[in-house]
């Protein structure tokens, strides 16, 4: 079903690379010299919530941020490689609701300068070299369609160790924040959860760490497929994570929701994260378990 | 006849039916008279030739069946489950209950039987044909531990040896408290990548609907199929038009079904799906019995070609099958 570097592209949005649609604005936190917490409603000088890695300095509220800035938060300053950006979106089904899946691409791909929802590589955190990968909520709600998936999965087997090559193989990182699979590649974005939670058997197998680091927020195939299945899950304070979405719940059980459900601290209590990690102590806490991974 | 739960779009059979049925009371009523024969006898052929026109135009209604109206005909409630089939095709069934943690879901039947001359271990969600049923099943929503209890009796299978039988039945993996508290995602995830290295053939079959990652948590098989008028995909007509159309209605779910692309014919097409099986004329509905013998014709042969594989060529083809999987653009690297 891949389609090569030589196949027709005429289906497809104009190609794009990195510097020709780079210089969007972060479309995470709005402009502004200041701007309002959504969580304690303080206003807040913008340098000083990205100089506090857009963590709300009055309330600790951790904003939503990019992938870009997200590997700036976690990589040893000028070590991230990144690695699969040769892979661009398809629209396999020619999909269109009130809007084509073309028209959709092209604009995320200009609002937010990526190529899709999702950026990999290695780099070196706190002098431990790791394969980085990081989901982007700012592109199409970080969905998962074909390359997100691709992407996760060349990233797992770039990583996982192969002993017959003396391979030792790199410690696995994903940093989720999703709204699910990708409606308008339907089927092949359902496919994305078995392939990439197969790649994960594998590294497994092969005796391989994955830490999946869940952001807010988290939810439905992206969470039912590999963020679920860390050897160590890490979670942000009070990130929404879920299978389905608060609203379909509501709607299924028609009642109120308890207050704090789904949050980091219920998924906790609940036992179904290891950590919750504050955003500024992520970097130590990822060095301190490849540490103790002995990986 | 005409008395079962009507699909608007059969509604032109509704009038010959009633005609059929006029007919037939009337040659109930006047065969025994014999001064009447010759009557009665071109009153067998008048049916005979309206049953034919009948058959005729129930074959047109359905091999143009929109994806909307496929996911309606999957969705008929006299659409055979999971635990007619068990019935129909299966002999010997030990149901194995319970996930030995939590309880025991009845949304998702599992246990050993016969199909044919094989053993399998079968797992199969069951929507539920009682209004009793049907709620203590959730309508085929199945629960954490629903998809554990499921993955627990896989790995018994795989110790046994057996082939593993899934069928697929659901509009979608239970969305509620207890579910989400139970760590639904997490029980759905586990299925697949532990699905994906189980060394015993396994086959699936999605039955009626294919909803999500509900679906997908008892589908990583060595081969894949869908019955001709089930559906399968990454989320219902409804759940998507309400999401990209804003709003849930007869033709917003019209779109969004054709844009899904989740009939069997489109899934076969993009790969997703190895093979259709047909349904008895009309829907699987109209003759269980036809139905469930194609579905187990097809079970028994796939098993047997499976069988020749050692476990690994069947593990290392599995993870091919699904990592063919998706469908971008590639540049070569600069
Ligand atoms: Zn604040």
């Amino acid at each position: 079903m891949t389609k090569t570097a030589s196949s027709p592209r005429s289906n497809a949005p104009a190609p794009r690379t990195w510097s020709e649609v780079r210089p969007a604005r972060r479309a995470s936190i709005p402009e502004g010299l200041w701007l309002r917490c959504p969580s304690c409603a303080k206003m807040v000088y913008r340098r000083h919530l990205e100089a506090n890695l857009n963590v709300c300095p009055e309330c600790t509220h951790h904003f939503r941020i990019g992938a870009t800035e997200r590997v700036l938060q976690l990589a040893d300053p000028e070590t991230f490689q990144e690695m699969f950006t040769n892979l661009q979106p398809a629209d396999p089904l020619k999909f269109k609701d009130l809007k084509t899946y073309r028209e959709r691409l092209v604009a995320e791909q200009v609002k937010t300068g990526q190529i899709d929802a999702i950026r990999a590589g290695k780099c070196f955190i706190k002098g431990r070299e790791a394969m980085l990968v990081c989901l982007d909520l700012t592109f199409m709600m970080g969905s998962m369609g074909s390359v997100v998936g691709e992407t996760i999965t060349r990233a797992i087997e770039a990583a996982t160790p192969n002993k017959a090559k003396g391979y030792a193989g790199l410690p696995v990182i994903i940093v989720s924040c999703s709204g699910g699979a990708r409606m308008q590649e339907a089927g092949l974005s359902l496919m994305q959860m078995a392939k990439t939670s197969a790649a994960l058997a594998r590294l497994d197998d092969a005796g391989g760490l994955f830490v999946s680091v869940l952001t807010d927020p988290t939810t439905g195939g992206v969470t039912a497929s590999f963020a679920m299945l860390g050897d160590v899950i890490l979670a942000e304070p009070r990130a929404l994570i879920g299978f389905a979405g608060p609203r379909v719940i509501q709607q299924t059980i028609r009642q109120e929701l308890p207050e704090g459900f789904q949050r980091s601290e219920f998924l906790l209590k609940a036992g179904l994260v290891d950590r919750v990690v504050p955003r500024a102590n992520m970097r130590t806490e990822l060095a301190r378990l490849i540490d103790y991974s002995g990986r | 006849m005409a008395t079962y739960y009507q699909l608007d779009f059969e509604k032109p059979l509704v009038q010959l039916d009633q005609k059929i049925d006029d007919i037939e009371s009337r040659i109930r009523v006047e065969e025994p008279d014999p001064a009447l024969a010759t009557g009665v006898e071109s009153l067998r052929s008048q049916a005979q030739s309206l049953k034919t026109e009948r058959a005729g135009m129930l074959s047109d209604i359905y091999s143009k069946l929109t994806a909307w109206q496929t996911v309606r005909v999957a969705r008929h409630p006299l659409r055979p489950q999971t635990r007619d089939y068990i019935e129909l095709m299966t002999r010997d069934f030990a149901e194995m209950h319970g996930d030995r943690r939590f309880g025991d879901d009845p949304a998702l039947v599992t246990g050993m039987c016969r199909i044919g001359p094989i053993k399998v271990m079968l797992v199969g969600h069951q929507k539920g044909r009682e209004t009793s049923e049907k709620i203590a099943c959730h309508f085929g929503c199945a629960h954490p531990e629903g998809y554990r209890k499921a993955l627990l009796k896989m790995q018994l299978a795989e110790k046994f040896g057996l082939p593993i039988v899934t069928l697929v039945d659901t509009p979608g993996a239970y969305p509620g408290l207890g579910a989400e508290q139970r760590g639904q995602a997490e029980a759905i995830a586990v299925n697949l990548r532990e699905m994906s290295r189980l060394r015993v053939p396994i086959v699936s079959i999605v039955i009626g609907e294919g909803g999500s990652g509900g679906a997908l948590g008892i589908a990583v098989a060595d081969r894949v199929a869908m019955l001709q008028h089930a559906w399968y995909s990454v989320i219902s007509p409804e759940g998507c038009a309400a999401i990209l159309w804003k709003e849930a209605n007869e033709q917003t779910n019209t779109a969004a079904a054709k844009s899904l692309k989740l009939t069997a014919a489109d899934n076969l097409e993009l790969g997703i799906v190895d093979d259709v099986i047909p349904e008895a004329l009309g829907g699987a509905h109209r003759d269980p019995k036809a139905t469930a013998n194609s579905l187990s014709d097809w079970i028994v042969r796939t098993l047997q070609e499976l069988k020749k594989q050692s476990p690994e060529d069947l593990v290392n083809a599995r993870y091919e099958r699904f990592r063919r999987m998706g469908q971008f653009l590639e540049q070569a690297p600069a």
